[in-house]
């Protein structure tokens, strides 16, 4: 029998539409393989393994009632933990919310399942999204599935190791600086953060509003694409909801495997994003794409963001003062768990206060912190106000970047995986791991991350970054699929099938992972 | 609570000048709430009209209600505001466990509507305008029962009730200048201005103004200057005063208590207070000071609101006529004096006072119809007297009062059985028989008639002179040539003189 968790989900989506394949056979192989691996990795903080299959089932039944089915019917799905599930424990990654079942589905959630896509569980996150590696889940750390000693990226570490590991070919993430991109780049995986508005955030834990953005994480950019068709598009409980009528991103990155999709296109490589502090096997990669694709036809050519070199500072207030409002509501009064003071009279006040020391971790309390202050009166302009202005001068970077170019491009991060607690006792150091990241949120514009190959120096993944205007999402998933096609054509295989084996099962039918 | 020392209020004028500002925020009776899709309603199940939106659950998102907008755009307009091109919602961070989210969702430096006036007259005649900073949007809170207390109160409580149906329900906050040179007439100028606002809300139709219900309520502030000095004294806000009467006396009382403490050489706590309408005193509640710090920041998950100006211009195209203008106007056009004209507006009855007169009835006729009988019934009952009866009916009966087919004796006869559902006044006259003895008809006509070429003396019986009625009955038995009872003469002659249309303007009348 075909070898069916090894498979994109564009694959997956063809075998069960000709009927080679059952959605419960290919929902129980996945479910299968997390419970063979994931003791391992710990991508996931619940499976729901009898649910998936009932739905799975459900969705065979009414394919073999000769029901018309949606392109991703019948094809797996990991939610990460800050979407809203009704179904499923909610917990963002934090203690606060344990056993947190929340009365209604997230907007993507409930589009995914209108989609008849089987969600087989929630993966791991760092504690509200907040840090770069998952070691800031309340829930302990995943692993990375090429090296399980090092981090797998976050926050979406769990989505990402969960695609790259082979637990499910699609995944949803949440990406506020790079909380998609940069766990893609480090498990050789795919992750797109859309244009801010693009997908719906309702249902989404809020870390930082104005920046968070709901997103695909998958293997390929195609089923990316696929996943974004499904997700995408304006949803009237958002009001930040953009009310675009948007191309098929599937269509757009078919139309990347064409020949001569690369001609003529203009890339801009962005000299800020490229520099100093970046590892070597890092910079060779990106520099060998870049030669690969000028000689595919690309026009390449560097471009200057001057005011890049303050988009972390900026970040840095921007994200923990929404964050310190929007993580107020969680006080024990409504939902979640409540902690009463040892000792001293019961008022609302004291409650709240020994619920959020108890049910925070140092991480969020960090932030919660340094949010109030920016806040603050006498404060506000000097710091909340003064990245406000940063912000549009970002944007402004990126407006004149692509009056010349088309894209713009970048490693995802500046490093290939690091090591658990190499930058746990110094967030500086973990702040600066997004540098490359952040940019694209502060100014609302579409990322990707995908892989360019492995590091000489330590065998690990680095991710391509790539960035387009607002709104011209389809313009990466073309690009995307066509600098995707010229790597593995270059490689000769796909990057993932290098990735290490991670438990006794036979991951592979044939080398390429094809069947 | 110990009650606090007053001084007089004749002698506190003397020494002070107060000075006031007000906050009145009005409840708006959209069908749904502010920022989400739960029914905007009074009296429902606890935490029955909520959602993850409007209690706060992780994951919940806003949605601005475009209803809420139009009707803070119409009052902001009745308020004589300019309406910003563009305004923006913002966070007011604070933990209370009525505010689900731990942050208001409000208007702060970018109001919907600012730079209003608004004029209203005392009873004295003086007119004082009253300038209105701005109008903003909010959300308002939900609503805490404190249980295992004395009288709810939080002190002493054991636990705490919270229902989230208030929680997001659309509010505008009307906020007004300082309002200097009240004088005397400082709690007279709280009470009507806050009965102006609640005036103007219903006559837009965007709120149910009803202030027991909390529709309207009102933050009092006052402060104190000592006369011949320019420095402004330090102010109390006095929250939630909910009647009108109520602003008047915490006004009032806030002068006295200020007063008192100022001379004996105390300070001025700048602070909110309670107002307790059992005890009819002010209570320290929490200190306000700079240090107060909201974090105020733009609330990232809404869009500005930027009303188009032509969208502007078409709502204002449908504002009511300013109910202290259409006041002026029905008062003239009626011919009542003011405490004629007062009773019909305290008795709410404008609207269906209007609707008889226009259904042909006289205004007198109509004024003594709904403030007496009907108003007897409906209170009687305890409902509105327009539930009763419609204009319709009430010009009918009129009418036929007018033409002497009924007495009024008769007529509330024939009111009750309309009141009861058996027809109009017409038929409730035919099916229980109750038209006036033929006899009575030249009679009345001789009343009329006499009533009529004296038109003096139906003033004075108007003013309640009856003594002078002696000169109509004479002139009626003289037509009648002694052939009608006097006693019923007396009795009609009284009738007819109290649905007589007046002749001249009447005299003011002595109270
Ligand atoms: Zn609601």
């Amino acid at each position: 029998m075909t070898n069916l968790i090894n498979q994109t989900a564009a694959a997956l989506a063809g075998l069960l539409a000709d009927g080679s394949v059952s959605s419960v056979d290919v929902t129980r192989a996945h479910l299968d393989h997390i419970d063979a691996v994931d003791p391992d990795v710990h991508a996931f903080l619940h499976v729901a393994r009898d649910a998936a299959l009932a739905t799975a089932a459900r969705v065979d039944a009414r394919r073999a009632a000769g029901e018309k089915l949606g392109p991703l019917a019948g094809v797996p799905i990991a939610i990460k933990d800050v979407l809203a599930t009704h179904d499923m424990p909610t917990t963002s990654g934090s203690k606060i919310l344990e056993g947190w079942i929340p009365p209604y589905d997230a907007t993507v959630v409930r589009r995914i399942r209108a989609a008849d896509l089987i969600p087989l569980g929630k993966t791991n996150m760092d504690e509200f999204a907040m840090g770069s590696s998952t070691e800031h889940s309340a829930y302990g750390p995943t692993h990375n599935p090429w090296d399980l000693d090092r981090i797998p990226g976050g926050s979406g570490g769990g989505s990402a190791a969960a695609v790259a590991a082979f637990e499910a070919p699609l995944a949803l993430g949440s990406d506020t600086g790079g909380s998609i991109r940069q766990p893609a780049a480090v498990t050789g995986s795919v992750g797109v953060k859309p244009t801010y508005g693009g997908v719906s955030r309702y249902g989404a834990i809020a870390l930082a509003s104005s920046l968070d953005q709901v997103g695909p994480v998958t293997r390929t950019v195609l089923d990316a694409a696929l996943l974004h068709d499904v997700i995408g598009g304006h949803d009237p409980l958002d009001s930040t909801s953009l009310t675009d009528a948007w191309p098929s991103m599937a269509a757009a990155a078919q139309a990347g495997l064409k020949d001569g999709a690369l001609t003529g296109v203009r890339i801009g490589v962005i000299k800020e994003l490229n520099g100093a502090g970046f590892q070597a096997g890092v910079k060779q990669r990106f520099e060998e794409t870049l030669a690969l694709l000028s000689a595919a036809g690309a026009i390449v050519s560097e471009v200057s963001a001057p005011n890049f070199e303050y988009a972390v500072s900026a970040y840095y207030l921007i994200l923990p003062a929404e964050a310190s409002s929007n993580l107020a509501r969680f006080d024990s009064v409504r939902f979640g768990i409540r902690v009463n003071p040892e000792d001293g009279p019961l008022t609302s006040e004291r409650v709240m206060a020994a619920t959020r020391d108890a049910g925070f971790g140092d991480e969020v309390k960090r932030r919660i912190i340094l949010g109030t202050y920016a806040l603050s009166a006498g404060y506000y302009d000097a710091y909340y106000g003064s990245a406000q202005k940063v912000r549009t001068l970002i944007q402004r970077d990126f407006t004149a970047a692509f009056d010349k170019v088309d894209l713009l491009v970048s490693p995802t991060a500046p490093t290939t995986a690091f090591k658990f607690g190499e930058k746990m006792d110094d967030p500086m150091a973990m702040y600066l791991n997004d540098i490359t990241t952040i940019p694209a949120n502060l100014a609302g514009i579409p990322g990707m991350s995908l892989p360019m190959g492995l590091a000489p120096e330590d065998g690990l993944p680095v991710g391509l970054q790539v960035m387009a205007p607002a709104r011209a999402d389809a313009r990466l998933y073309t690009f995307g699929a066509a600098v995707e096609q010229l790597l593995e054509a270059h490689w000769g295989h796909t990057l993932l099938s290098r990735a290490p084996a991670l438990a006794n099962t036979e991951m592979f039918a044939t080398e390429g992972g094809a069947v | 609570m110990a009650k606090a020392e007053l001084m007089d209020y004749d002698k506190a004028l003397e020494l002070f000048e107060p000075v006031l500002g007000f906050e009145v925020h009005v409840e708006l009776n959209t069908k749904t709430k502010m920022f989400c899709g739960c029914a905007n309603e009074f009296g429902s199940g606890a935490n029955t009209n909520t959602c993850p939106t409007c209690l706060g659950l992780p994951g919940g998102l806003p949605q601005v209600n475009r209803q809420a907008i139009e009707s803070s755009i119409r009052l902001g307009l009745a308020l004589g505001c300019e309406i910003a091109e563009t305004s923006r919602f913002a966070r007011k961070n604070y933990f209370y466990p009525d505010t689900a989210k731990n942050f208001q969702t409000s208007q702060y430096d970018e109001p919907i509507a600012f730079n209003g006036q608004l004029t209203i007259e005392l009873e004295s005649g003086r007119q004082v305008t009253v300038d209105i900073e701005r109008a903003h949007m909010e959300d308002d809170a939900g609503k805490l029962t404190h249980m295992g207390g004395a009288a709810g109160r939080i002190q002493g409580a054991d636990y705490s009730l919270v229902d989230y149906n208030r929680g997001g329900v659309p509010l505008v906050e009307i906020v007004t200048q300082m309002i200097e040179g009240a004088e005397a007439d400082a709690p007279e100028i709280g009470k009507t201005y806050v009965a102006a606002i609640r005036e103007i809300v219903k006559a837009l139709g965007v709120s149910n103004a009803r202030m027991e219900e909390g529709n309207v309520r009102c933050d009092a502030n006052v402060s104190l200057r000592p006369r011949g000095s320019n420095i402004l004294g330090t102010r109390t806000e006095t929250k939630n005063v909910n009647s009108l009467r109520s602003v008047e006396r915490a006004v009032r009382y806030e002068i006295q208590r200020q007063a008192a403490l100022l001379t004996a050489g105390g300070t001025i706590t700048q602070e909110t207070r309670h107002w307790h309408e059992d005890t009819g005193v002010t209570s320290a509640g929490r200190p306000k000071s700079d240090a107060d710090d909201y974090r105020y920041f733009p609330e990232p998950d809404l869009v500005p609101v930027a009303p188009s100006r032509a969208w502007v211009e078409e709502l204002r195209a449908t504002l009511p006529e300013p109910p202290a203008a259409r006041r002026k106007r029905l008062q003239a056009d009626w011919g009542f004096v003011n405490l004629e004209f007062q009773d019909v507006v305290n008795s709410d009855l404008l609207d269906v006072m209007e609707a008889t007169i226009a259904a042909g009835a006289p205004a007198q006729a109509a004024r003594k119809w709904w403030t007496g009988e009907i108003a007897r019934l409906a209170n009687a009952a305890g409902v509105t007297a327009e539930s009763l009866v419609t204009p319709a009916q009430v010009a009918a009966l009129i009418a036929l009062i007018t033409d002497g087919t009924l007495t009024d004796r008769l007529a509330r006869q024939v009111l009750e059985g309309v009141i009861a559902g058996e027809g109009t006044p017409s038929e409730v006259v035919a099916s229980r028989g109750l038209a006036v003895v033929s006899d009575d008809g030249p009679l009345i006509a001789a009343i009329d008639e006499a009533l009529a070429s004296q038109p003096d003396v139906l003033a004075k019986i108007r003013d309640g002179k009856v003594q002078a009625a002696g000169a109509v009955i004479g002139a009626v038995m003289k037509a009648m040539r002694g052939q009608a009872d006097a006693a019923r003469v007396r009795e009609l002659v009284l009738e007819r003189a109290g649905s007589a249309p007046v002749e001249q303007a009447p005299a003011e009348p002595a109270e």
